[in-house]
This record gives structure tokens, sequence and C-alpha cells, in this order.
């Protein structure tokens, strides 16, 4: 057992874990953060995806004692008190379906913001592509970041 | 309560683009997927599969994984005894089908590679599947059969060695008279066409939580399904748990398209071993199990033949399919090609009509419904040869629809399949597709294209589609050998307060039934969208249902919807007209008030009628308490979406690479209950049907291992690797339900797969070029371009051999 501390969603958490633990599993099954969820086993689809010091990683790719000491952001503490913008273009934009790979996405896409504020639309494809959705046919997707982006509170929203 | 208030008239909430009520919680995190839940005490499951695709299973000792740390329980099929129950199919298409034994855990031999063989239950996941590399398996080899030509030869080995055949049943139809239109014809064109195998891939893998403890000795399963009605009943046919001591429950369901409407080995396993533990049980599907073990879907070789005349006019229609029903049959793997019988004449006039259709065994995983279940085969073969036979003749791929479709006077029309389509206007559809692509513009650039050998080269490939949804009237399914019908229930109840709950039998996964139902009972009872409260997905309190797919839940379910609603408007009626004093013939029902025709000056709201029924202090004779009301609705015919798709896609033939450039597609749909969720599910079904002709192919090695077992080897589309899409409606009521509407879930799938391999053959026919298998994948094109080449463009590219059988041996048309 190896210990780790980290920030998740601005609460520091200080555990005793496997090695071989899984960031995502770690989030989901000690933390109970379950808005992130599993899509797949060989890092393809981001449906895991959040934000580690800032950027965005697949934590399904990431173990959890290489987080030791990072500020770890879900999808659950994406909002601050308000929805973040990348949020409400999502529901605006119609850009989810089931939602499975929605609190990836968001993540992916605020992160993709934070480098690129005003991407172009193969900018977006492009900056996506480590996120799969199966319901959208990605248009509505690609429209949520594009409004997103043309708010200004949508960049640097998430640190 | 009787305060007369002047109340300001109502927008109707159905035809509105209202945001979903469903997103606040799944754009923040807070959701509830099957795997989310936890419970006290609760152990793991992990699956022990098979790693050949057929062997005689010798010896299988789970002991030394007991020994292994946090291990519960471990199990082999014979462990398990008469609870190793054999999963049901229930579509046995022909009196001698071949329906072998489907044991959860295969006890005598295994038949496809993931095969379940042995289970541990262990106290959290890491634990079980580190335990599953102690269980002892010897198995001896046998020869796998993978290809279905090659499963039809006498001397074949045997999937099911009992059955002593690989043949699962041939079904065939008729409409009109095939051999008396083929002698009339002048030509008789036949192609082969490859429908190849697919993975659905919803992106929530499957899990189960069965959880044993009930207060009255039932057992709840949550399952990541789309039918918990349905899947309950299976539960108690296949376990022997009475019916109504199993609650499922389908949370969150993260997609599903066809892969989740299945009663599944893990379902049972859960329950049959949670019972017996006496402890919750969670099972999660890993991606890798995904792939292998949730059924396919598609995998048909077509053989269709047009009977046509010089003007190229469709005399009669002859279709011969092979199915590859994988190793087993799921619930309806046999009749998934048989939806499709009815459609392959399309929105085609004809004579004769002949369709057989043969289903397969083979070492493979086991196929069932995906995303348009059946419907999309036919209209790839259809569609296909329709462009091809343009090309043959001369004529505008347009034209020659045109001069064989069913015109939009001639409707209501009885097709050579005996469906008779209520409405459509394919006119109107295509003139609108033709004009937002740009088609002529675009057919001249092709030529100048062409004319100067450009290196990247222009197709435009056409699919004008209907398909019937809205499954299905119950006397039909019957009269084609499925056990179940096709009804759906909903009840609508006005609480005390005046707050709406809708019950509905039809469970999403994605679909968007929450606001979808809400606009429809709003308008139905007059009274805001945010006022009702739908309820789904719980056999516990939605206890009648026959669940989502074949774009059913609207047609079918929506209206079992607005009737239950009419008949608790109706039931309030006679409430407000005790209350009133009025004869309830005098009263008009608008807004969500009820008042007496001719004097507006007194009404009673249908909120104050259901605090009085809820008192039941003063209602009148013969009424009971509480104001709510059930329907069951069985659709009396299916429903007709229609479309016009058109792919305009540049072919570089030094690479092989093709991109879509612009895709436009006007779908006819009827009415529509919310235009944005429309769009989006066209936009959807638009991404799996490309998909399938440029990116997703199932392959297994010569050994029957899967070799697209992963996102890594099945290629998914991803954001880069599809178009923003053009999309327009014609709006042509059905005449067949109250709201006009019709099914939309699967049109988007349906129509555009032929339409993109149209486009892409299209671009290369110059080169001689006439078929390239799917998917199109940058070599098969190149290979197709260099093959035709090296023949002098002669004929046609077989593209590469994969899994699948035959190459594409297109046969060149010719005069018979």
């Amino acid at each position: 057992m190896v210990q780790v501390s980290v920030t998740v969603d601005g609460q520091r958490r200080t555990d005793e874990v496997e090695p071989r633990l899984l960031l995502v599993h770690y989030l989901r099954e000690r933390l109970g953060k379950v808005g992130t969820p599993v899509g797949c086993d060989t890092s393809n689809c981001g449906a895991c995806t959040v934000h580690l010091d800032g950027k965005s990683v697949k934590s399904c790719s990431v173990l959890a004692v290489q987080a030791d000491g990072s500020e770890i952001t879900t999808i659950e503490g994406l909002a601050d008190g308000e929805w973040h913008p990348m949020q409400t273009a999502f529901k605006e934009c119609h850009a989810l379906q089931c939602g499975y790979c929605t609190p990836g996405m968001i993540m992916a896409a605020v992160d993709l913001l934070n480098n690129n504020p005003d991407p172009s639309e193969d900018e977006i494809r492009a900056g996506l592509e480590g996120n799969l959705c199966r319901c959208t046919g990605y248009h509505n997707i690609v429209k949520a970041v594009q409004s997103a982006a043309s708010q200004p509170a949508s960049v640097g929203g998430v640190q | 309560m009787t305060e007369t208030v002047e109340r300001p008239a109502r927008e109707n909430a159905v035809g509105q683009p209202l945001r979903r009520k469903e997103d606040a919680r799944l754009v923040t995190g807070r959701t509830n997927w099957t795997d989310n839940i936890v419970l006290p005490g609760m152990l793991h499951m992990a699956v022990l599969r098979s790693p050949m695709a057929h062997a005689r299973i010798t010896r299988v000792d789970v002991s030394p994984a007991l020994a292994r740390p946090g291990v519960v329980a471990a199990y082999s099929g014979a462990d398990l005894g008469d609870a190793n129950g054999s999963i049901p199919c229930v579509w046995p298409v022909t009196d001698d089908i071949v329906m072998p034994p489907h044991r959860c855990l295969a006890t005598d031999e295994v038949r496809y590679v993931g095969d379940a063989v042995a289970v541990v239950i262990a106290g959290n996941r890491y634990e079980a599947a580190d335990a599953l590399e102690a269980i002892e398996v010897d198995y001896e080899p046998l020869p796998p059969v993978l290809e279905m030509p090659a499963a039809l030869q006498d001397d074949s080995p045997l999937v099911h060695s009992e059955s002593g055949t690989n043949k699962c049943y041939t079904w065939e139809f008729a409409g009109g008279d095939y051999e008396a239109a083929k002698a009339k014809a002048d030509r008789v064109f036949t192609r082969h066409y490859v429908n190849q195998r697919l993975i659905p891939m919803a992106m929530e893998p499957r899990a189960v939580v069965a959880n044993p403890t009930g207060p009255g000795g039932e057992i709840t399963l949550w399952s990541a399904t789309q039918i918990p009605h349905v899947l309950r009943l299976l539960l108690a046919l296949v376990t022997g748990i009475p019916e109504n001591r199993i609650r499922v429950i389908a949370p969150d369901v993260g997609g599903g398209f066809g892969s989740k409407l299945q009663l599944y080995r893990e379902e049972v396993l859960a329950v049959v071993i949670a019972n017996r533990l006496g402890r919750p049980l969670k099972w999660t599907e890993s991606r890798s199990e995904n792939a292998q073990v949730t059924h396919h879907g598609r995998d048909q070789l077509q053989e269709i033949e047009l009977a046509v005349t010089n003007e190229g006019k469709i005399l009669g229609l002859r279709v011969d399919l092979t199915a590859n029903m994988g190793a087993y049959l799921h619930i309806i793997t046999p009749g998934v090609p048989i939806l499709g019988a009815f459609m392959f004449n399309s929105i085609y006039k004809m004579e004769g009509y002949s369709f057989s259709c043969t289903g397969v065994f083979t070492n493979t995983t086991p196929t069932d419904a995906y995303r348009g279940a059946g419907r999309p085969e036919a209209t790839f073969a259809i569609e296909r040869i329709m462009d091809d036979l343009a090309a043959e003749l001369g004529v505008d791929p347009i034209e020659l629809r045109r001069r064989n479709w069913i015109k939009h006077e001639e409707f209501p029309y009885t097709t050579i399949s005996g469906l008779e389509y209520d409405s459509g206007n394919y006119e109107a559809a295509t003139e609108r597709a033709l004009e937002l692509l740009g088609y002529d513009e675009l057919r001249r650039e092709q030529q100048e294209r062409r004319d100067r050998n450009d290196p990247v080269q222009l197709g435009i490939g056409v699919s004008t589609f209907t398909e019937m949804c809205g499954l299905a009237p119950s006397r039909l399914l019957g009269s084609l050998k499925y056990v179940a019908g096709g009804w759906e229930h909903a009840t609508v109840r006005v609480l005390a307060t005046g707050a709406v709950e809708v019950v509905t039998g039809s469970t999403p996964h994605g679909q968007g039934h929450v606001t979808a139902w809400s606009q429809i009972a709003a308008d139905a009872l007059g009274v805001d969208v945010d006022a009702v409260q739908v309820i789904h997905g719980d056999t516990g309190t939605s206890p009648y249902g026959m669940d989502t797919y074949g774009s059913r839940s609207l047609v079918v379910g929506g209206m079992a919807v607005v009737a239950a609603a009419e008949r608790v408007v109706e039931k309030a009626k006679l409430v407000a007209a005790h209350l009133l004093e009025a004869d309830p013939g005098d009263l008009e029902y608008k807004d969500g008030a009820f008042s007496v025709k001719g004097s507006p000056g007194s009404s009673k709201t249908i909120q104050e009628v259901a605090f009085e029924a809820f008192t039941a202090h003063n209602l009148p004779d013969g009424v009971e308490p509480t104001l709510q009301a059930n329907s069951t609705i069985d659709p009396a015919t299916f429903s007709y979406p229609h479309g016009t798709h058109l792919c305009a896609i540049d072919i570089d033939t030094e690479t092989g690479m093709a991109k879509i450039r612009k895709y436009v597609c006007v779908d006819d749909i009827g009415k529509v209950v919310n235009p944005m969720i429309v769009e989006g599910q066209i936009h959807g079904g638009l991404a799996q049907g490309i998909a399938q002709a440029l990116y997703e192919e199932v392959v297994y090695d010569a050994e029957g291992n899967l070799v697209t077992g992963s996102l890594v080897d099945y290629l998914v589309p991803a954001a880069p690797d599809l178009p923003s899409f053009v999309t327009d409606r014609t709006e042509t009521p059905s005449t067949t339900n109250p709201l006009g509407v019709k099914g939309v879930g699967e049109a988007g799938t349906i129509a555009s797969t032929p339409a993109v391999v149209n486009a892409v053959v299209d671009a290369l026919r110059p080169f001689g070029v006439d078929d390239i298998r799917m998917a199109c994948t940058p070599e098969r094109v190149w290979r197709a371009i260099n093959d035709a080449k090296s023949r002098g463009g002669e004929r046609v590219a077989e593209g590469t051999v994969a899994y699948g059988g035959a190459t594409t041996d297109s046969t060149a048309g010719g005069a018979s």
C-alpha cells in the first residue's frame, strides 16, 4: 500500500492505495466521485477525462499514486456555484444524448479552449479526437464548443 | 377554489425545441449509471471466458480460485446445475428452426471466443479478476467454422454437433409473381453485396447489480438495459423465480443501439448467484468483453436481383440472404433479417418479389439487433443496386428512382410486400435535398475533375429510403411467430397538488423521453411542461411496458400517453360538470380548464378538479376518487418515415482516402414533437451509418480470435472522422396516429450507409470500379482502383479479404 494525498474538487484527501489502483477507480470507488465514468480499457474513449493540475488527462491511464500531490477537478467540481459555460453550452446545443461520454467530453473541451480560445471547426474536431461519442455524431458537440468559445468566461475557468 | 381567473392562452409545447429536462444531471456528473451503485456487503463477479472459438471442455476446476484473496465463491456450469439456465430465443421464425441450448456457462463445448465457462465472486473487482487465472480448464480443440459459405458445406465442422447442421433456418416470402415479372423483363441485373458485421459499442458498457434482500423476499436487478420489462419476464422464465418477485430497474443507461435489447447470461448469473449467496452482487463489463460478448449486428451476404425494362422500370425483385447467427441464438437473432424482408422493395413499385433468407451458425459472437435491425441491411442492398443499375443503364440515379417510386398522390399505397404505406412525398424530399446539395453544380464539377484526371475525384451517392418502424402490431408479430406483442402502456395521474405524473413503459437510454413525453402530456392536459414528471425504467413503478427499440417509443408509447391523458380529461370532465352544475356535454376543455360553453365566466382548472378527486368529498355518483387513467396501445400499423440522403465525397485516388465533403439529408418523419431532439437523433444515426460505410468492421482471424476486440482496433469514428451535416425535413403527417408522427431513431443509420458507399463507387466508376466492400477503408479503395487498372477497368475489385465469407464477386448485370 502506498499513501497518496490529493485535492479532488476542492477537498483534500489522503488514502492508502494499492500501487496498481487506477485513478479513475480511486475516484469512483474510494471517493464516490461516480460522475466520472469508465468507457473502455485502452484509453481510447475519453469518458473518464478529468483535469490533473489544470490539464485534461484520461483518469484510466493514470495510477492513483501518480496523482500524489496533485489537484484534480472532475465534472462534479467544474461548476463554481454556477455552471461552467461549457456545461451550459452542452445543454443549450443538445450536445449530449445518453450523456455517458459527456463528463469527459466537457472536461476535454474546457482544456481545449484553455489552450486555444478561438478554435476553428477543424481544430475543435482534432482537439476532441481522444473522446468518443456514440450518440451525437459530434455535430452538436462542435456547436457547443463554438458557443462556449464565444464566451470569455469559459477560458481559464478551471485550473 | 371557485374564483375565476383570466388565464393566458397557452402555447403548444409540441413542436418546440425545448431544452432537455434530462441534461442538468448529465452535464454535472450527478448520474446514476448501474456501475455507480454500491450496496452494503456487495460482492463482485468476474467471468472466465473461452480463449478458443471451438473446443470441447474436458475439465473445469474452480477450487484453486477459492484460495485466492477475497474470493467468496466460484462456479462452473456444472456447479450451478439446474440453475445454469439457457438463454431463450423468442423469435423462432420457422417451424423447423434449429434452436440449440444456450447455457449461461458452457458445460460441454465452447463455441466462440468469449463464451463463458466459469465465474468468480469476490470482495472487489480487482480480486475477482485476479482469481480468474486460478481456475483450471482443459480444452480439447475442435475446428472452428467462421464463414457462412463454409459453414453450409456438407463437410463443415458443426457449431452444434447435436443439430447435425449449421443451417438454422430458411425463411421464404413472396409478393406478386417474381418469375412472371422476370419473364417480361428486358434485363435481369444481379449483384452480390456484403453487409459486414458490426459492434454496436454503446459508450456505457453493460453492468448489473442484483440485490436479493428485498423486504418481500424479492430480488432487484439494476441493469444497463433497454428492456427492463421484457427482461423481468425472461428472467422469470429462465430462473423459475416468480415474475412478481423480480424487480428490474434500468437507471441511467448510456446508449444501447439494440445491444442492450437482450437477456444476457451475466444478468441471469447475477440473479441466481446473488440469491444463492444472499448478498448483493455486481458485474461490470470491460470494453474488451463488450466487444467480444455483447451481441454484434448486421453480417449478411446479400444476393439481389432486379428484373427491369430497358427504360429502367422495375418489374420484379429477388433477394437471397445468408445471415450469420453467430454461435447461439439470442432473443431475436433469427428475426432480425426477417424485419428487413419487407423493406427491400422500399419505395418502389413492382409486380413480383421473391425473398429468401438462410440463417447460419458459425463460431462467432451471436448477432442480434443493431440500430435499424434488418432494415439498414435491406436499404443498403436496394439503394446500392439502384445506383449500380442507373450506371448500367446510363441514367441519372435520381431519375431512375423517379421512374419507380410511389408518387405522392398514390398514397395510401400497398406495397408488393403487403404493407400499406399511409403517407409520403418522395418527390418533395428529393427536390429539397438536391437543392441543398447543389446537385447539378456538383455533377458539373465531377465531370470537370474526370476530364482533367484530377487525382482527387468527386463522387455523389444517393439513398432514397423508407423504413417500417414503430414495432409493432401484435397480430402481425404473432403471424411472424414472434412470441410477444408490440403494445405499449402509459399511466397519467394528476396528483392532489396538480402535479402530473406520466408513467411510461418505454424506457429511454438517451433519446430524451422525459422531455418529449412532458411536451405531449402537457399539451394533452393543457398544463405546463414543467408540471409533468415522467416515470420510467422500473418494473416497480412502471409495471407494464414493452420497452424501447425499433423506433417505437413515440409512435406507440407516446400514443399511449396521449390516450391516457385524454381519459384523464374525460374523467375530470365528469367531476367538473358536477362542480359547475352543468351537463358534461355542455363543457369545453381548453388550456387546462373546463368551462360551460357560452358562459366562460365560471370554470374549473384540472388542478382544482384533481384536488376534488383526491378529497372525494363531492364527487358525482359512480365516479371513483383520484384522477388517473391508463392506456395500453397496440398500434394498428407500422410508421413509415422516409427521406432522401445525398453524399458528396472526395476520393484521393493516390492514397485511397475518402473524405465526405457534404452530407445532405431531408427526412420526413411527419409531425415533430421536439425538433432539437429529432435533429440529434438524425445526426447520431448518420454517424453510425457512415461508420459502417467507411470505418467499422468486425475482423476475426483464422482461428476465430476477435482481432477488432477493443477501441484500438475497432474504428468508432471520432470527431475528425465525420463532417457537419446538412439536415432538413419535409412534413407529411402520418395518418395512423393522432399526433401525425413517425419514428426517427433509426432513420439516419438506415439511410446513410448506401448513400456513402454509392458516393465512393460513383467517384471511381471511370476506373471500372463498380463495388467496394465495406468498410471502404483507404486500403480497399486504393486496391479497388489499382486492381481495376490492372484488369483494364473491366472487372470490379475484390477488396481485401477479411472475415465475412465471400469476396465481393459483383457480377456484371446483363440481358437475360
